[in-house]
């Protein structure tokens, strides 16, 4: 399953610090969207907004509209925890569970979910691997400690741990940034995959890797340092690479600034 | 990646090179006054430390094998502590049987509330409450143990009975918590007193570790939509896990050492009985400390002799506890 994102207005505090001000944008299912833009300037706070994982840091407090279909996922009665389950997140560094084995890392969310029969687990653990392209490396050491696999593998073991649990949506936050060319290219390969079965959107420094694996680019800046960032525009990626509408873009992709 | 600037920077300005004589001395270190007069300092009392420790162990030793070549009775098994009979008979199995016990049952009590209270602190308190909660534990820790003693016979021992019926009406039948109706100066008063004792260390050494545990690891479970709880046993448990032990073994250690605090609320006699709620019973440290005053030569001999069983058993205690942490090394965050 794949769902849409609709964001409206929406404007993201640390404690009295305006982070990001006031960012409208539409992601179609099963597109890659790429957020691109200088350091600080928010892309990351959006990213976590739209999984409310903003809000875990002390003092973050967001406004604005989030729609994924037609729900918001800032509505009244919508539980941080449920949007967290629908919208799964893989993270710069490769964050397996240190004390868990390769198994139980990716089964950790759906004995989250629920009850699981041992059967169906491994089923689920299995399709997950082979979804991540890991399937085959680690499919002989599954009861070993994630935490001794590479960088990459780790990385792809937890893009594995979030599809497991078949989210609509899955973040990643420059999920290469800690990793080496080999490895990035594994995982860019399979970002290109797995669109076909999920939302994607990630943050990258990598202009290369945003013009690679993505459908739409969104650039981001802020005006100076301690100002709120803010969304310039969002565009095709190969638009926004060849013939961007707003000059800052093309200035930041041209290595003017940034 | 930060474009501009890998174009813009000028390189540093280079700092002047040493000469090759200069560096050759220095590789070698300890060629400047200050170096070899530290170097001299610190090795000094690496030595000095190692000779102190030798010397307490080898005089200690001495005097235990002159004391247990004495014993009329076996050390390891006799119920008695006579030593001035002549023949002396003592052994230390009452001891070893109170300290392990009323030890044992302190950290059962305290590790649970220790670990709950420093998750408390780190993971669900607010910020203003944490920091008087974490004080509120540090203040304990600063009690002084014959304090501690004194707040148990006076308040702790008279306000036991009520306990003590309703642990004897319940479970008498089970041997362990039958009551004759005495005084509640007894091996589960103390392990009480001794709970509370060791709470703090406990506290707040399993405070530092789950304050240490990575974001990104919380930040992994949140993201798979777990709960507050699910984090906390999915990723701050965990690593935190052979810290906990560690903390735990601290206690374990001051637990069966505590010596004023148990020598005060502990009626003590030289026989193991099964319940703990009857008097009886006691402990190394506070056979030590009620008998030393009056003690012969031979009898302060003895009593060294059941001091270094004690070590002993704390050397294994801390020993098997390695072994634990080790076991699990694989799968502790420190490798992440």
């Amino acid at each position: 399953m794949s769902k849409r994102i609709d964001v409206s207005g929406l404007t993201a505090y640390y404690g009295s610090h305006k982070a990001i001000e006031d960012i409208s944008m539409n992601i179609e299912p099963r597109t890659v969207t790429a957020f691109i833009g200088p350091s600080g300037c928010g892309k990351s706070t959006f990213l976590r907004t739209l999984n409310r994982m903003h809000e875990v840091t002390p003092g973050g407090r967001v406004e604005g509209k989030v729609l994924l279909d037609d729900e918001n996922l800032y509505g009244a009665n919508i539980d941080p925890v449920a949007v967290r389950r629908e919208v799964g997140m893989v993270f710069q560094r490769p964050n397996p569970f240190p004390t868990m084995s390769i198994f139980d890392n990716v089964a950790a969310g759906l004995r989250l979910n629920g009850n699981f029969k041992k059967s169906e687990l491994g089923d689920i653990v299995e399709k997950s691997l082979k979804g991540a392209n890991l399937w085959n490396e680690v499919k002989d050491r599954l009861n070993k400690p994630g935490s001794g696999l590479s960088g990459g593998q780790q990385q792809r073991l937890c893009i594995a741990r979030a599809i497991a649990v078949e989210p609509n949506v899955l973040l990643m936050d420059e999920p290469c940034s800690a990793l080496d060319p080999i490895s990035t290219l594994a995982i860019e390969d399979l970002i290109g995959e797995l669109k076909e079965r999920f939302t994607i959107v990630i943050v990258t420094h990598n202009m290369q890797q945003a013009a690679r694996v993505s459908d739409r680019t969104a650039f981001f800046n802020l005006a100076a340092v301690g100002q709120p960032g803010k969304l310039i525009e969002i565009d095709d990626t190969e638009r926004i690479f060849s013939n961007p509408s707003v000059q800052a873009t093309e200035d930041y992709i041209s290595g003017r600034f940034g | 990646m930060d474009i501009s600037t890998q174009t813009t920077d000028a390189s540093p300005p280079t700092p002047p090179q040493p000469s090759a004589a200069e560096q050759k001395r220095n590789a070698r270190g300890a060629t400047r006054v200050g170096d070899r007069v530290f170097l001299g300092l610190s090795r000094g009392s690496g030595i000095l430390l190692l000779v102190v420790m030798a010397a307490i162990a080898v005089f200690l030793t001495y005097r235990a094998a002159l004391a247990i070549n004495r014993d009329h009775g076996n050390f390891l098994t006799t119920f008695e502590w006579n030593t001035n009979l002549i023949p002396p008979t003592f052994g230390i199995a009452v001891l070893a049987f109170g300290t392990v016990v009323s030890s044992i049952i302190a950290m059962a009590i305290a590790v649970p509330i220790a670990v709950a209270i420093a998750l408390f602190i780190t993971h669900y308190a607010p910020r203003r409450m944490a920091g008087p909660v974490a004080f509120v534990i540090d203040l304990l820790a600063a009690v002084p143990s014959i304090v501690y003693g004194l707040w148990g016979a006076l308040i702790l021992v008279p306000h036991m009975t009520g306990l003590f019926s309703w642990l004897n009406d319940y479970f008498g039948w089970t041997g362990i918590f039958s009551w004759d109706g005495g005084a509640p100066r007894t091996i589960l008063t103390v392990s009480i007193l001794l709970a509370i004792m060791i709470l703090p260390i406990i506290t707040n050494v399993s405070r530092e570790v789950f304050r240490q545990v990575p974001q990104m690891h919380e930040e992994a479970a949140l993201a798979l939509g777990a709960t507050r709880w699910e984090v906390v046993r999915m990723s701050v448990l965990p690593f935190g896990r052979s810290g906990v032990i560690s903390a735990s073994m601290l206690g374990l250690g001051r637990a069966l050492g505590e010596t004023m605090a148990v020598a005060t609320v502990l009626s003590p006699d030289f026989d193991i009985h099964a319940s703990l709620l009857n008097p009886g019973g006691g402990t190394f440290a506070q056979n030590i400390a009620s008998k030393f005053g009056e003690a012969t030569e031979d009898g302060r001999d003895a009593l060294i002799a059941s001091g270094l069983v004690l070590f002993v058993i704390t050397l294994l205690v801390n020993g098997a506890a390695r072994i634990i942490i080790q076991r699990r090394a694989e799968y502790s965050g420190a490798n992440a």
